[in-house]
């Protein structure tokens, strides 16, 4: 999209643009930003090449030009390790956090953004600064009380899926919150008086009203949320076992006593990745809209 | 309010009388409750993640909690201040290890954020003006971002590799920088390897920020400039930047909490025990924690890091705050 120019009434605008940069700027730029994208491109380059490449050329010095191609290494992903295990793992435990938070994200969200009561400012305040309290400061005590519970009832939590589900709230929880109340906030409460005045309670508002309004921004929260989710490595590298291990920690599977599977390590990331940034790309003139409406307000 | 409850009961048409009136409390006392009914779901979860776990850490910072102790950590002897003070004892070795790898995150912080800062706010300014191809570079930069933590780290840590490796190739046989290859996940390198792998992962979201608070800069701005007779630079630096100061302001508290805490480009790149060059104090915390089993010790490092996070994002609100006042007036 081009910008628009603004045309003053009393001037005619002869030139569309009235500020054509000089040449040394294009020159800057055009420099720059080939830099910025090689430098960008790298990792993705050798993602990409390095996964077609049999064994022997990930152990030889690096080249730029594969001297052959294969796909062995996208078949052996799936047998060296329990790849799809560990995808299944870790689609649940990000599904099921996400899901989580982003139901109970919408009730909270909407009493934050729609009443003013007495706490609400501080359950804001809450909700931020948990936002930015290190992992590491819940992991610990959520270790010891997940082995505490497993010791009275028998449900182990330290080292399941459930438990893992537990411990991403912590960061999927309060993110969603942030976000949401951004979001049902530019949804002009008009809405919601017109549903009252035709009778319908608060929370039929709600369910009818406000939720169908907010779908693009639910659906973005959602598809951030569980993009966090799959990322995240230290509950992960402390919470599970091999039953339970999600991608985060099952790629390092591919490295063995004596050989590093470094062309199905890269063939694994790009399977795990894609999903994600094929979600990110299709989604991101939302997302882009919603993160930083939570980050720049 | 129980005769309220008790009138509230026939829903058949409200009576006018005072009935009607109780109904009106009762429904308004129902209204005042609502949104704490409607809190109460996040409220409980807050409380399970966040408010238990926060006490039950600090808590158990004040217990010797070693391995003994931990399947039933209740137990496990109360030794008041005793795990602060050989967490801060810098004579020793757990408290020398603890104070260098705070150095090493702050420069690691500094350096990152500064640097992806620049990187972001560079490229976004590039990109201010349309040229062709701009939106598909715009979505370009921001793959990296969209990337899993994990796959991105991994993928650096291959090209980090000393003989098989990417950047060896580059600077050694590519350009002939050095004649040797040098390491670059153990020893003095591994510093500067965290931080390009964190650099490259960080970057697109502050070129994000920053494009999206350009956004609500006017362009008769910088029309009326163009007719003042002013340059690319002069623009930049008296149109755009203090545009974009409350934007930064966030930006930078919010790269360099994410950066002060960064757990999983170390962990990923390094395995479980880093360089002692690149020791980033998550991971310390985690090894005092989870490889020598000293959980006690490792809450009260947790506790001194969340202490010292707050007083930073104290100071650096007030500091702003007072900038952006002072502005205003």
């Amino acid at each position: 999209m081009p910008d628009k120019p603004v045309t003053a009434a009393a001037a005619p605008a002869p030139r569309r643009r009235p500020t054509a940069p000089p040449r040394s700027f294009l020159w800057t730029r055009r420099i720059c930003l080939t830099l910025l994208a090689a430098f960008t491109a790298l990792p993705l380059y050798v993602m990409i090449t390095s996964s077609l490449k049999p064994l022997v050329d990930v152990q030889a010095a690096f080249r730029w030009i594969p001297s052959r191609l294969t796909l062995s290494p996208y078949v052996d992903i799936w047998s060296t390790v329990p790849l799809a295990h560990y995808f299944e793992n870790s689609a649940i435990v990000a599904s099921s956090s996400t899901a989580i938070s982003v139901v109970v994200a919408i009730f909270a969200a909407y009493a934050v953004s729609r009443y003013r009561f007495f706490g609400r400012q501080a359950f804001k305040v809450a909700v931020l600064s948990t936002q930015m309290f290190p992992g590491i400061l819940f992991l610990l005590p959520l270790f010891l009380i997940f082995v505490n519970i497993g010791n009275a009832t028998g449900i182990e939590l330290s080292t399941t899926r459930l438990g893992l589900i537990v411990t991403y709230l912590t960061f999927t929880l309060p993110f969603s919150v942030w976000l949401l109340v951004g979001y049902l906030d530019s949804i002009p409460r008009e809405l919601d008086e017109a549903a009252a005045v035709d009778g319908s309670g608060p929370i039929s508002t709600l369910l009818r009203i406000v939720v169908p309004a907010a779908r693009p921004g639910i659906i973005t929260v959602a598809v951030y949320t569980f993009m966090t989710a799959w990322g995240e490595v230290l509950f992960a590298s402390v919470m599970t076992n091999d039953a339970s291990r999600t991608l985060a920690v099952g790629l390092r599977d591919y490295a063995s006593e004596n050989d590093v599977y470094w062309n199905q390590i890269m063939a694994a990331s790009l399977v795990v990745s894609v999903p994600v940034v094929v979600g990110f790309l299709l989604l991101q003139r939302y997302l882009v809209a919603g993160l930083t409406a939570g980050s720049v307000k | 309010m129980a005769l309220a409850a008790e009138t509230d009961r026939p829903p058949s048409p409200p009576p006018p009388t005072r009935a009607g009136r109780s109904r009106l409390t009762w429904s308004r006392t129902r209204r005042k409750a609502l949104p704490y009914v409607l809190l109460l779901p996040a409220v409980c979860f807050e409380l399970l993640v966040h408010i238990v776990p926060m006490l039950v850490g600090i808590w158990i910072s004040f217990k010797q909690l070693t391995v003994f102790f931990i399947r039933n950590w209740s137990t496990a002897p109360n030794i008041g201040l005793g795990n602060y003070r050989f967490a801060l004892n810098f004579h020793e070795a757990v408290g020398q290890s603890l104070l260098h790898s705070f150095y090493v995150t702050l420069g690691f912080t500094v350096l990152v954020v500064a640097l992806s800062w620049l990187l972001g706010t560079g490229a976004a300014v590039l990109m201010q003006n349309p040229f062709r191809g701009r939106g598909a570079l715009r979505t370009y930069f921001l793959v990296p971002y969209a990337l899993p933590a994990y796959t991105a780290t991994i993928t650096w840590e291959f090209m980090f590799q000393r003989d098989h490796g990417a950047v060896n190739q580059i600077i050694v046989r590519d350009l002939h920088l050095t004649s040797h290859l040098p390491f670059w996940l153990i020893g003095g390198n591994s510093f500067a390897a965290l931080v390009i792998t964190a650099v490259w992962r960080t970057w697109p979201f502050a070129f994000l920020v920053v494009t999206a608070g350009m956004q609500s800069i006017p362009t008769d701005l910088y029309e009326a400039a163009a007719v003042d007779g002013a340059g690319v630079w002069q623009c930049i630096r008296k149109i755009t930047l203090p545009s974009l100061r409350p934007v930064n302001q966030v930006l930078v508290l919010v790269l360099f909490l994410w950066n002060f805490n960064d757990f999983s480009t170390p962990f990923v790149l390094f395995g479980n025990v880093a360089p002692t060059q690149a020791n980033l104090l998550s991971l310390q915390i985690y090894d005092t924690s989870f490889q020598t089993w000293n959980f006690g010790t490792g809450s009260a490092m947790s506790v001194l890091l969340l202490l010292f996070l707050l007083v930073v994002t104290a100071v650096y609100l007030l500091i702003t705050n007072r900038g952006r006042r002072g502005a205003d007036a």
